[in-house]
């Protein structure tokens, strides 16, 4: 169903882009909605059947997509409340929709893929639409962030463009050239180990600008900053995950080989040194939404911690970056909210949320306690198991350092956000103010309890899959 | 023969690190643009005619007639100073790119690989740190498009070398290229151009902490 879904989703992009009446919009979203649940309920009753040479609904595609549904739903919800809330231009509004409906599909058809050009291809589609999304209010702030954006993400899909080349460079010396996932994972133990490592050096390098980890990450904090809050929601979590997926497969042929452990002394150095930079900037940074991307990058950091360490990791690195989309994309959604309330995303600016919207800041409050992995949320679980991992796999000094961050960072999320909701703002005259429906915040609720329940008692299919998609790692 | 066009477009590279005018670096770059006809016409011959065109199109027509003439457009319709305003001295600059080429070089030494000609191995790496290099230290965004054409000049190099058993590898590519370099020059900036008044680096450094 791959293909069919293809056409339909730039069938239905492309006449959103050229339809620009408001309602033939929304009804075209509402189609692209029900194609997109019809094609994830099917590929999830079609796991691991190959489709059209190049589309494999694996385990972790299964998983990623189900995720990437979940969220597409409040997702354009909210850019609804956007447009009715800001000045609605109709053909950036038909840009809009039409964009977010390629970045859906470029990132699902991402997941699904089995060969490592056709993801390759789907990435550099989810660069496009995301930028486009970034470009949304047309200013010179936004100009900078989608030109930061494009160019630093163009560097990295010809960086995993190289890695691609060197790839096939130790294919060919065993004389095939099936470039297949599949196929070169069965294969991976004759690969010749100069090629492979640049390669991975390479791909690694260049999938950090999505994932958001040392050293590409910088682009994806600008990028979130400027785009309208819904779409923030989806770069922040979903599109991080197609990043994630692109290393995850590659990391997949590595652990075959005699590199393995080498590129877990990579991919460590790499999420310390993202959880650090996280920590610096939590501290320093006084924009919300800054912030919020900044603690994406922690998370990154911790997936990441849990590959490398592996055992237990493995599982609970699929858990946490599932659970993580939920979370960070409740928060981004509640962040339209702070803006329209405050007009501004300063921590100078705002204050004393809890009087001016209620529900908002029982979701910024639940927010904070998911984001920082306290209990109850389900992160705490996949912390505990990563932390318990890195102490197998003797890792103790990393995992002292990190524990000693992450306390930073909680301090320094909790500072902003209790100021946020508690301490008055200086000089705010709150005449004005927007009054805030309350069912505009049942969405983030329901996200932020499904990574309660997803954490505590995860359901058994869910359990079968993540095992399911690290099946191919060595214990 | 491939092996001297491939020298002298090391050479071109090092030319590159030194030169101070804006028109410097678009001639270079059409410059490139012809040696790398010369390679894949060379080493491409028995090529099916289809690919053959499309390689010849994307070298001859794109990267040494359209990109220049777009960029010589872009740097007189946005009346851009002519200097390329490096943040550091040339001579320092000339050093760097000569260690990267050597360092590559010797990199390449390690390869026990007979596939895989080695000239091209080193003109692809270097043309890649060098463009990543003069992104690095040249204040204008026009200098950092035209150092990621570099980078795109050696991944180019680089496909060649590994193209002829793979060429849908090589035309995915030769895609990438065209559409990254048409998106990056043709809409953007220009958008920066007319959005901001002198296309400097300074002016988008307002999103930071």
């Amino acid at each position: 169903m791959a293909i069919p879904y293809l056409i339909g989703a730039i069938a239905i992009a492309i006449s959103l882009f050229f339809n620009r009446n408001k309602k033939m919009n929304y009804i075209l979203v509402a189609i692209f909605l029900l194609l997109q649940w019809a094609f994830t309920i099917y590929e999830y009753n079609h796991q691991n059947i190959v489709e059209f040479d190049y589309f494999l609904p694996d385990a972790l595609a299964v998983l990623l997509l189900i995720t990437a549904s979940i969220i597409a739903v409040p997702a354009f919800y909210h850019s609804y409340v956007f447009f009715t809330k800001n000045e609605d231009n109709p053909r950036n509004r038909a840009m809009y929709y039409a964009s977010m409906v390629v970045l859906i599909f470029a990132l699902s058809m991402a997941y699904l893929s089995n060969h490592i050009a056709v993801t390759w291809i789907f990435v550099e589609m989810t660069t496009l639409s995301a930028s486009a999304l970034i470009y949304h209010r047309r200013n010179v702030r936004t100009l900078e962030g989608t030109w930061k954006y494009i160019f630093v993400c163009s560097i990295s899909i010809t960086f995993v463009f190289i890695g691609i080349l060197f790839l096939s460079i130790a294919v060919q010396q065993l004389g095939i050239s099936d470039l297949t996932f599949t196929s070169l994972i069965k294969r991976a133990a004759e690969l010749d180990i100069f090629w492979l490592r640049l390669a991975f050096i390479f791909i690694f390098t260049g999938y950090t600008a999505k994932i958001g980890l040392v050293p590409m990450y910088t682009a994806g904090i600008d990028a979130k900053d400027k785009a309208p809050s819904p779409a923030g929601a989806l770069l922040s979590s979903v599109l991080m995950n197609v990043g994630f997926v692109g290393i995850f497969r590659f990391y997949e042929i590595i652990a075959q080989t005699s590199l393995h452990s080498w590129a877990n002394n990579i991919i460590m150095i790499s999420a310390v040194l993202s959880i650090f930079i996280a920590t610096v900037y939590m501290i320093k940074v006084k924009n919300i939404k800054r912030m919020f991307a900044y603690s994406s990058i922690e998370h990154m950091g911790i997936v990441m911690l849990g590959i490398a360490a592996g055992g237990i990791g493995y599982y609970a690195a699929i858990l946490h970056i599932i659970l993580h989309s939920f979370v960070k994309s409740s928060l981004f959604f509640q962040m339209g909210q702070i803006y329209r309330v405050y007009n501004s995303k300063s921590i100078y600016d705002v204050g004393n949320y809890f009087k001016y919207n209620l529900t908002g800041a029982m979701v910024i409050l639940l927010g904070f306690i998911s984001a920082t992995a306290m209990p109850p949320s389900g992160l705490f679980v996949s912390e505990f198991l990563i932390f318990r991992s890195l102490f197998e796999a003797h890792y103790l000094f990393v995992l002292i350092f990190i524990l000693l961050l992450l306390t930073i960072i909680i301090w320094a999320f909790g500072k902003n956000i209790f100021k946020l909701l508690f301490t008055p703002a200086v000089d705010f005259k709150d005449e004005n103010v927007e009054h805030i429906k309350p069912y505009e915040s049942i969405s983030q609720f329901i996200l932020l309890g499904l990574v309660v329940y997803l954490g505590m008692n995860p359901p058994l299919q869910m359990v079968e899959l993540i095992n399911e998609a690290v099946k191919n790692l060595p214990l | 023969m491939t092996n001297v066009l491939l020298i002298i477009f090391a050479m071109s590279l090092i030319y590159l690190s030194i030169a101070n005018r804006l028109m410097s670096y678009v001639k270079i770059l059409a410059f490139q643009g012809i040696l790398l006809f010369g390679v894949s016409f060379i080493e491409l011959g028995e090529m099916s005619p289809l690919n053959l065109t499309f390689i010849l199109l994307e070298t001859i027509v794109f990267k040494t007639i359209a990109v220049p003439l777009f960029l010589k457009y872009v740097i007189q319709h946005n009346e851009i100073t002519r200097e390329a305003e490096p943040y550091v001295p040339h001579f320092i600059s000339l050093i760097v790119v000569t260690t990267i080429v050597v360092a590559t070089f010797l990199l390449s030494n390690t390869i026990e690989n007979v596939q895989l000609n080695k000239v091209y191995f080193v003109a692809a790496l270097s043309a890649l740190f060098t463009g990543l290099y003069l992104i690095g230290t040249r204040k204008k965004i026009l200098t950092h498009v035209m150092g990621f054409l570099v980078i795109e000049n050696g991944v180019f190099i680089l496909s060649l070398a590994v193209g002829n058993e793979m060429p849908m590898l090589l035309n995915t590519g030769i895609l990438l290229d065209l559409f990254i370099t048409v998106l990056l020059l043709g809409i953007f900036v220009n958008k920066i151009g007319d959005v901001l008044k002198d296309v400097d680096v300074d002016q988008l450094r307002k999103l930071k902490d």
